[in-house]
């Protein structure tokens, strides 16, 4: 093997791979956050919501699972424009996101809701409480903390899934490494060093999910 | 007028009609134990007088509260009364406190120190003051039940519904459950209660309903229901033949 390795093009031209890396993480916490909420609306929905909403999410859900995401990606920033909804391609990189997100934790939380005994669903309506008080207070916790290990690993699918932003221009951590390649024709060094950086995202990101599942499942004094 | 007045009502679960047609009015103070085997409608009896099942026809009112399918209507008879089950169903992720305070703050919009004043004083009087910090999880099923009554009595319901609630616990916990429910009975509290233990029923209770095949078959004070059984149904059920 006569390849020599030379990384020496990282003096030149990490400020790309910086700003490539926090744009991936922008865009991974934008579509975690309302991602996950959307999903929790939706699981709402879809378990114990009224009854003229879950064909709807029933539609979106299953249109985004059964889809590629960078159809839809491409479908958001290509295909809208011509029915007049025109908007930029970080705007279109989340859009996509939180909407893929969004459909596959709806079916993640959903199994949350559902294993939740019926038996708290009566004693939440015998004090009295609206069926969505029963859900706020009582279900969503449990529910969440039932799947959160799953939820975690969903998001962190979508953040290594974000990738494909890169596609409609969308200044990501693989736009960066594509474009450190193309001006150094060191594929095999840009690629490493960008799996890396995607490997220690990951790593954090499921960290940083643990820590938010600590703080959120903790036990804490009623007062 | 009764405080609980039960109408002519019919429950059915598909073709399986399980209430043919109940009649039972219970006056203010009144403890009620209704008896019967598995599969006569008692618990199902119970369960709609709060509106946890729908009727299918009849009518059931508390204190002037029609049980009618609605939210509105719901919650308003459901604060009238409250109810104890088999399983406690306490919440997992709250504490002991927590669980007595939430339908407080959530449905009675009741102040925070308030509603935590009124969760001590009730775990108090169930006997469980030191818990309340402990998680459902960390307390045994006698303990769990008692925090269970605290959190229905913490919304001053005027009558209890009691479905089998010792049926779940271990023989040494029941007496600690149903001393609270005598308690309770002494200070005038309506209770309704389907419940196997013959010996509190006797005790405590100003009726016994005997239920059998959907129906009231017999009801009376206890000591006749018990030493003077009419029905061959209710003999047999007391083992008397």
């Amino acid at each position: 093997m006569s390849y020599h390795f030379n990384f020496g093009w990282l003096l030149v031209y990490y400020p790309e791979l910086l700003k490539g890396t926090w744009v991936t993480i922008q865009l991974i916490l934008i579509g975690a956050v309302f991602g996950v909420s959307l999903g929790v609306f939706c699981a709402w929905v879809r378990a114990l919501g009224p009854a003229w909403l879950k064909p709807i999410v029933s539609v979106y859900v299953e249109l985004i699972r059964n889809t590629p995401f960078l159809i839809q990606l491409f479908f958001i920033f290509f295909g809208l424009p011509s029915l007049g909804l025109q908007m930029g391609e970080t705007s279109a990189a989340n859009l996509a996101m939180i909407i893929n997100l969004g459909a596959y934790s709806c079916e993640i939380i959903r199994a949350g809701i559902e294993a939740t005994p019926r038996g708290q669903f009566e004693a939440g309506a015998s004090l009295a409480m609206t069926r969505f008080e029963t859900f706020r207070y009582v279900v969503l916790l449990p529910a969440l903390k039932r799947i959160w290990p799953a939820l975690s690993s969903q998001i962190v699918i979508v953040m290594l899934g974000s990738s494909v932003v890169s596609q409609i221009a969308v200044e990501d951590l693989t736009f960066a490494a594509n474009f450190i390649q193309s001006r150094s024709f060191r594929a095999f060094e840009a690629y490493f060093v960008s799996t890396f950086i995607y490997l220690t995202l990951a790593i954090l990101l499921r960290l940083l999910l643990k820590f938010i599942g600590g703080r959120l499942f903790q036990r804490k004094a009623a007062r | 007028m009764s405080l609980i007045e039960i109408t002519e009502v019919r429950k059915s679960f598909g073709p399986n009609e399980v209430l043919k047609g109940i009649n039972l009015d219970i006056e203010p103070g009144e403890v009620i134990a209704i008896i019967g085997k598995s599969g006569s409608g008692k618990s199902t009896l119970l369960r709609c007088i709060n509106g946890l099942e729908s009727i299918n026809s009849g009518s059931i009112s508390v204190a002037g509260a029609q049980l009618l399918p609605d939210e509105l209507h719901l919650k308003a008879l459901r604060l009238k009364v409250g109810m104890i089950f088999q399983q406690f169903n306490l919440f997992p992720h709250l504490t002991a406190g927590g669980n007595v305070i939430l339908s407080q703050a959530v449905v009675k919009k009741t102040p925070k120190p308030e509603a935590e004043a009124i969760a001590r004083q009730m775990l108090d009087r169930v006997g469980l003051a030191a818990k309340f910090d402990a998680y459902p999880d960390e307390l045994s099923g006698g303990q769990q039940q008692r925090v269970a009554i605290a959190r229905a009595l913490a919304m001053r319901p005027i009558a209890l519904l009691c479905d089998e609630i010792t049926s779940a616990l271990d023989p040494e916990l029941v007496g600690e459950v149903l001393a609270v429910v005598r308690s309770l009975a002494a200070e005038g509290m309506t209770l309704l209660m389907v419940t196997h233990e013959m010996k509190f029923a006797r005790d405590v209770c100003s009726r016994v309903v005997f239920m059998h095949h959907g129906k009231v078959h017999e009801i009376g004070r206890p000591e006749a229901v018990f030493a003077n059984p009419q029905t061959p149904e209710l003999k047999q059920f007391l083992g008397m033949l």
